[in-house]
């Protein structure tokens, strides 16, 4: 067990360097101006030019900027070029409400994606399975802010299902529940939309896991036993889906995170995509170089966690 | 699909390929959205060639009309118009080639880096194979379309930029199931016998563990179209997309946001042509799965 944690530690590192190096190049080696201003803007002049490129260490060799930046990330110095307040900081006050938006999202794929994917397999090849392999290729094809804005439509003029922010702004709660409450109600919403694909592709891949659970001999076993099919099938294949379930959160946070660019932009919520977009827009690079790089490393961490969580669960795990 | 046989042989002595095709004919959904796609194609290459022939039919799509402007569908315009007047049919029809040309030619990408990368690390494994995989995890970490936003938005958005981020960032999943495959196919008899008579590596890959490879990667292909399609509509629902006056699904929808409440067509039509391009290439991916996949057969 500690050998399989140290051992996955390990592995977490050198991911996370190679994390490092693609967050940078991905800014350093794409073509295009390095400003944030207009290449050939008359405004900027060479000195306000070199300036920069000092300040932001664009004058030295590649490896060393590499250096730079990676230092000032991880001392907390890396600025931002907008509003040259250190980015750590700045992502730090959109972590919370990012991680409630994924979480929540996470949530509902992987219960909903149990729930329609197991429902499939039960009738795996019958009229229900179609029906519902159909419906998880809709979900999964659906532009995510095309439904936002149906549902904003909706909801506006039929219900009174809050459509931005993260909290009722004017109102004072009488307690934390209520805040609390007020908070849930506001991030259902987006989400509920950005979960939409994950159910779907939690869906497929739980359907598939349980039928080639079903083929396995143990359920043989057990339905010779005369268990009947319905035990066979909730109480001994089930289990299994363990396995399935926990790859799911690998698989699905690096989709749930970049979609959530799109779907906090529209539901003006204040989360790290917002961020990035804001970032996108402004050209502000050691914003995208420390956002690629810590969710990207938040991701690492969420398939740590899912792993260490799968060994204690699965005793065969411990063995490998 | 990929092959065809002459005539059908008997169940016994017929070829994989033949085997898939017909299971793949028995599949009514999946004809069904093979149809689709095919009709899609056809669209976007004729309105391409109007377009480029100066015809403008139904309309011009860039045509602008401000005595009709925000007009609900009607016998003129059947899918109404934009608050610029321009006639919306014309501009969905006139953007179909954009997202099938960035669905295609960015899985043709990602296709070619995954698969030599694939190749590369299941053929020589060791530590050549134990690196490689450890990048492919790296960035498979990454939240796909943030990465494709941060270096669209840096290259600067154009329809070539687009296609290649897209397919630079989506090859990972291409070169973990071609590496798998690789990794058992070496193993197989009939290639240890190549490698007994001498056959040197780039042989064997290209003449015995590639087109042994080939029916999973077909159905990745496939299914990777919608991806990049959807990818694309974010981006140009962002404003990261092809830049206006041409018209995109994602830009129509973008445009139209600021006239939610108003003008409900500009969101709906162009929305339901990118959820129907989109499903109609994940059904057909999937009921080619179905019917490449040998599993199913030996129970």
């Amino acid at each position: 067990m500690t050998a399989f944690i140290i051992r996955r530690l390990l592995i977490s590192i050198v991911l996370l360097f190679f994390i490092s190096l693609i967050s940078f190049f991905i800014i350093t080696l794409t073509p295009g101006s390095p400003y944030p201003w207009g290449e050939l803007n008359p405004k900027v002049s060479e000195d306000v030019k070199r300036i920069f490129r000092e300040k932001f260490h664009l004058d030295r060799p590649l490896h060393e900027q590499y250096g730079f930046i990676m230092r000032d990330l991880f001392t907390g110095e890396l600025r931002s070029i907008k509003d040259e307040r250190p980015v750590l900081q700045k992502i730090a006050e959109r972590l919370p409400a990012t991680l409630v938006l994924n979480l929540g999202a996470l949530a509902l794929s992987l219960s909903f994606g149990l729930m329609l994917g197991v429902y499939g397999a039960r009738y795996a090849g019958r009229p229900p399975d179609v029906i519902t392999s159909i419906l998880a290729f809709v979900f999964i094809a659906l532009p995510g802010f095309w439904v936002s804005y149906l549902l904003a439509i909706g909801l506006v003029n039929y219900a009174a299902v809050p459509i931005l922010g993260t909290h009722t702004i004017g109102v004072t709660f009488a307690n934390g529940l209520e805040v609390f409450l007020d908070r849930w109600w506001h991030v259902m919403l987006p989400a509920s939309i950005l979960a939409i694909g994950g159910i779907a592709v939690q869906s497929r891949f739980i359907r598939a896991s349980m039928i080639e659970t079903l083929r396995e001999d143990y359920i043989r076993t057990a339905r010779a036993k005369g268990l009947d099919e319905n035990a066979v099938f909730y109480r001994h294949a089930l289990r299994n889906s363990v396995r399935p379930l926990i790859t799911g959160i690998g698989m699905l946070l690096p989709a749930l995170i970049g979609g959530a660019v799109i779907i906090e932009n529209i539901f003006a919520y204040p989360g790290m995509g917002r961020l990035g977009y804001e970032a996108v827009l402004e050209r502000d690079y050691p914003t995208l170089v420390a956002l690629n790089f810590v969710t990207a490393a938040l991701v690492l961490l969420g398939n740590l966690l899912a792993d260490v969580l799968y060994a204690v669960v699965d005793p065969r795990v411990r063995l490998e | 699909m990929i092959t065809t046989t002459p005539e059908p042989l008997p169940a016994a002595a017929a070829s994989p390929a033949a085997r898939a095709l017909r299971r793949f004919k028995a599949n009514k959904i999946g004809l069904f959205a093979l149809g689709l796609v095919c009709l899609l194609g056809v669209v976007a290459l004729t309105f391409f060639i109007l377009d480029r022939l100066g015809i403008p039919w139904p309309m011009d799509p860039n045509a602008t009309n401000l005595e009709r402007k925000l007009m609900p569908p009607d016998s003129v315009n059947w899918l109404g118009t934009d608050n610029l007047g321009r006639d919306v049919f014309s501009r969905l029809l006139n953007g179909a080639y954009i997202s099938l040309t960035v669905g295609f030619v960015a899985v043709f990408v990602s296709l070619s880096i995954g698969v030599t990368v694939g190749a590369v690390a299941g053929y020589f494994g060791k530590w050549v194979d134990n690196l490689i995989m450890r990048v492919v995890d790296a960035i498979m970490c990454f939240p796909t379309f943030f990465l494709i936003l941060t270096a669209v938005a840096l290259v600067g958005p154009s329809i070539f930029n687009i296609i290649i981020v897209i397919g630079l960032v989506s090859w990972t999943g291409t070169a973990r199931l071609v590496r798998a495959e690789f990794l058992t196919l070496r193993e197989s008899a009939y290639v240890q016998a190549a490698r007994a008579l001498g056959q040197r590596g780039p042989k064997i890959i290209f003449r015995h563990l590639l087109p042994n490879a080939a029916a999973p990667i077909l159905v990745t292909a496939v299914l990777g179209v919608p991806e990049a399609i959807l990818a694309e509509a974010g981006l140009s629902f962002l404003g990261f997309g092809v830049q206006p006056p041409q018209a995109t699904w994602g830009n129509i929808i973008a445009d139209g946001k600021t006239y939610i409440l108003d003008a409900w067509w500009l969101i709906l039509f162009p929305g339901l042509a990118i959820l129907l391009a989109a499903l109609s290439f994940y059904l057909t991916g999937d009921a080619l799965r179905q019917a490449v996949e040998t599993r199913s057969e030996r129970q």
